[in-house]
């Protein structure tokens, strides 16, 4: 299957059909064991040091030090990635961070801690995004904070998982469903039946 | 898929073994000559020395084939290198217990610490025999793979630095005790010697094969099993130190 | 190199946040000493003696270090973070090798003085350049084995365990070089006034052996 510039697949399945997987192999982090992987063009794995760079992961876990601060850790992260100046401070304001961001990470809520999860994740401004379960954790109005960062309107190719299927298809172009790692169904969301949707959850 | 077999020339080598080391042992009990100092004991040497070389010998081939894992990622080479390994752990045992029973009968102590050789060797064997407990501890199997083989490469390197080490850290205030009268070996215990060797490499040489060929078999089994009767028919491979 | 410095700095800044390492270190060695006395029965020692129970102390402290140097990494996500930056990934082991460095020195800082004190008979003022120079060389490859060690053992279900386990039969030629380098220094009849070259050039030897295999397999460690 074939993921044009920009669109947004979305990647279903229960716990432990394989989305996670799917999207530690796009992002660089495991090899596949069988069929070609190209991102950006690149074959993966040999390619992979070329499109790091470009790409972005929101994970399960934040990735981030617990004992040092929101901006201490994304000044490292930045360095790591050659981040241009200002850039850590502009994403921390973009989702209302700056004020705590010079507390220690292990004394903030789960909220947000996404939150500046999802600052690690665009820090680089990747041209694709994957996400985890970009939604967890988050409030509404935390949401709505990150939504121009990591929804349609950021221009990005996302490649998203939720366990919840309604909200996934409300934005996606594409769907891709999983079932005990193997794929159900491939196609735009209008396609996916209901019953299809209910046989992938069962 | 067609897979390397392993028991080509099993029968012959078992053979070629049993005769080379039957010959052997000929040699060494009616042929080679007695030792002035340390009499019949002393014959321990035609088994304590080429177990000796063997292991370590079979410790760099192990490191070898780990070499080749990690440059090809192939699960054949990791099999090679485990194999090789652990053969070469029990064959050091051998050659640590051997000399020990040499040290005692000609020294009178069980453990002697100025023989650079046998301390280099107790040494190693410590190093080597976190080997299978590494592997046991990595649940992964690609990675367990993986790590054993750096693991391999490094020890193998270990090896003559820890060597080199030991020998010049050694007094020599004392003689060296596992040494022949004059250190020149007659004509009659060098050819015993030769086909001890060559025998005890044998040996290694036919159960390496052996346990590869087994290893071997029994994967392929279970592969077709696995292609013929379906998934659940082949129970899931208890958590083991082994490559499968 | 760049990447590195930041790695390192990093690393540098969640110790001192934390200091959960160093200061761990520095008790268990002192301790130590206190055990060696009364183990040994001795007031002061000297020589050889004296060479090898600081040697071997410095050792086992720095297995400490070992086993906590990569669990950061392991709990909290440090190995993506990195495996997704487009960077070189032996940065890791020179940063990691460089912090391990940085923690032994930064214990035989204290240690040392601390072995003067209490169980060194000659005064430690004479011998020290040479001990420096010596202890220098067996940081450079304990810093090497040690983070070798370390990210094979981070991965495994025993992880405290096979760390020392591995690490202390790898480091004995390194002991070993050591111990008999810094031992003519400490004598209280006629001490040598540099350490015997023969020791020094082994324990430079096991350095560099090490350090290029180590920057050789590393890559192997960190994929996934």
């Amino acid at each position: 299957m074939r993921v044009a510039p920009g669109t947004t697949l979305a990647v279903l399945g229960r716990n432990g059909a394989g989305k996670s997987t799917l999207l530690r192999i796009l992002a660089t982090l495991l090899r596949p064991h069988e069929g070609d992987v190209l991102v950006f063009g690149e074959p993966l794995p040999r390619r992979a040091f070329n499109v790091r760079a470009r790409l972005g992961l929101l994970a399960h876990e934040p990735l981030l030090y617990r004992e040092l601060s929101g901006r201490e850790n994304l000044e490292y992260h930045a360095g790591l990635h050659g981040v241009r100046r200002g850039r850590v401070q502009e994403v921390l304001e973009a989702v209302g961070m700056e004020r705590r961001a010079g507390d220690p990470v292990r004394l903030l809520s789960r909220g947000m801690v996404q939150r500046l999860a999802v600052c690690r994740a665009v820090l680089h401004e990747p041209e694709l995004l994957l996400l985890d379960e970009p939604r967890a954790n988050l409030d509404p109005a935390a949401s709505e904070l990150v939504e121009p960062l990591i929804g349609r309107q950021s221009g990005a190719t996302r490649v998203l998982t939720s366990h919840d299927p309604g909200s996934a298809l409300a934005e996606a172009d594409l769907v891709l469903a999983l079932k005990d790692g193997r794929p159900a169904f491939i196609g735009p969301p209008e396609q996916l039946g209901e019953s299809q949707l209910r046989d992938l959850y069962a | 898929m067609p897979s390397t077999t392993y028991g080509k020339g099993l029968r012959g080598l078992s053979l070629a073994t049993i005769l080379t080391i039957g010959l052997a042992l000929v040699l060494v009990f009616f042929y080679a000559p007695l030792d002035a100092n340390q009499g019949f004991v002393q014959k321990i040497f035609y088994i304590h020395v080429p177990l000796a070389i063997v292991s370590l010998c079979g410790f760099v081939f192990g490191a070898l084939m780990a070499v080749g894992y990690l440059r090809t990622g192939e699960r054949k080479w990791d099999m090679r290198s485990y194999v090789a390994i652990h053969m070469a752990l029990i064959f050091g045992i051998g050659g640590l217990i051997t000399g020990s029973i040499w040290a005692k009968a000609s020294w009178g102590h069980w453990w002697v610490w100025n023989e650079p050789t046998l301390v280099s060797f107790l040494i190693v064997l410590l190093l080597f025999a976190t080997y299978q407990p590494l592997r046991f501890s990595i649940e992964d199997p690609e990675r367990q793979s993986r790590y054993a083989s750096v693991f391999s490469i490094v020890a193998g390197a270990f090896v003559p630095l820890n060597f080199i080490a030991v020998r010049l850290s050694t007094q020599y205030v004392h003689p060296r005790v596992l040494t022949l009268t004059g250190g020149n070996l007659p004509a009659s215990m060098g050819l015993t010697f030769v086909i001890s060797l060559i025998g005890i490499t044998l040996l290694y040489t036919t159960l390496w094969k052996y346990e590869m060929t087994a290893k071997n078999a029994r994967s392929q089994v279970r592969r077709l099993r696995r292609t013929l009767l379906g998934e659940d028919s082949v129970s899931p491979m208890r958590r083991s130190a082994a490559p499968s | 190199m760049r990447t590195a410095l930041i790695l390192l700095r990093k690393d540098l800044r969640l110790e001192l946040r934390t200091l959960e390492t160093v200061p761990a270190m520095v008790l268990f060695a002192v301790v130590t000493f206190v055990i060696f006395h009364f183990g040994l029965n001795r007031d002061t020692i000297d020589g050889q003696l004296a060479a090898g129970v600081l040697t071997a102390t410095l050792l086992f402290a720095s297995m400490l270090a070992i086993n906590r140097l990569f669990v950061a990494e392991r709990e909290q996500g440090g190995f993506d973070a990195f495996l997704l930056a487009p960077v070189d990934r032996s940065a890791m082991l020179l940063a990691k090798a460089a912090a391990l460095f940085l923690f032994m020195v930064a214990l035989e800082v204290i240690a040392v003085p601390a072995f003067g004190l209490f169980l060194l008979g000659p005064s430690l003022g004479p011998p020290l350049p040479g001990l420096i120079l010596v202890l220098v060389l067996a940081d450079l490859g304990l810093a090497v084995i040690g983070t070798l060690v370390s990210a094979i053992a981070v991965h495994t279900r025993a992880r405290d365990l096979i760390g020392p386990i591995i690490g202390l039969p790898l480091l004995i030629p390194a002991l070993i070089a050591t111990a008999r380098a810094a031992g003519p220094l400490l004598r209280t009849v006629d001490p040598a006034s540099a350490p015997p070259g023969k020791w020094v050039a082994i324990l430079a030897l096991y350095d560099l052996v090490f350090a290029l295999l180590a920057y050789a397999v590393f890559d192997f460690l960190l994929e996934d």
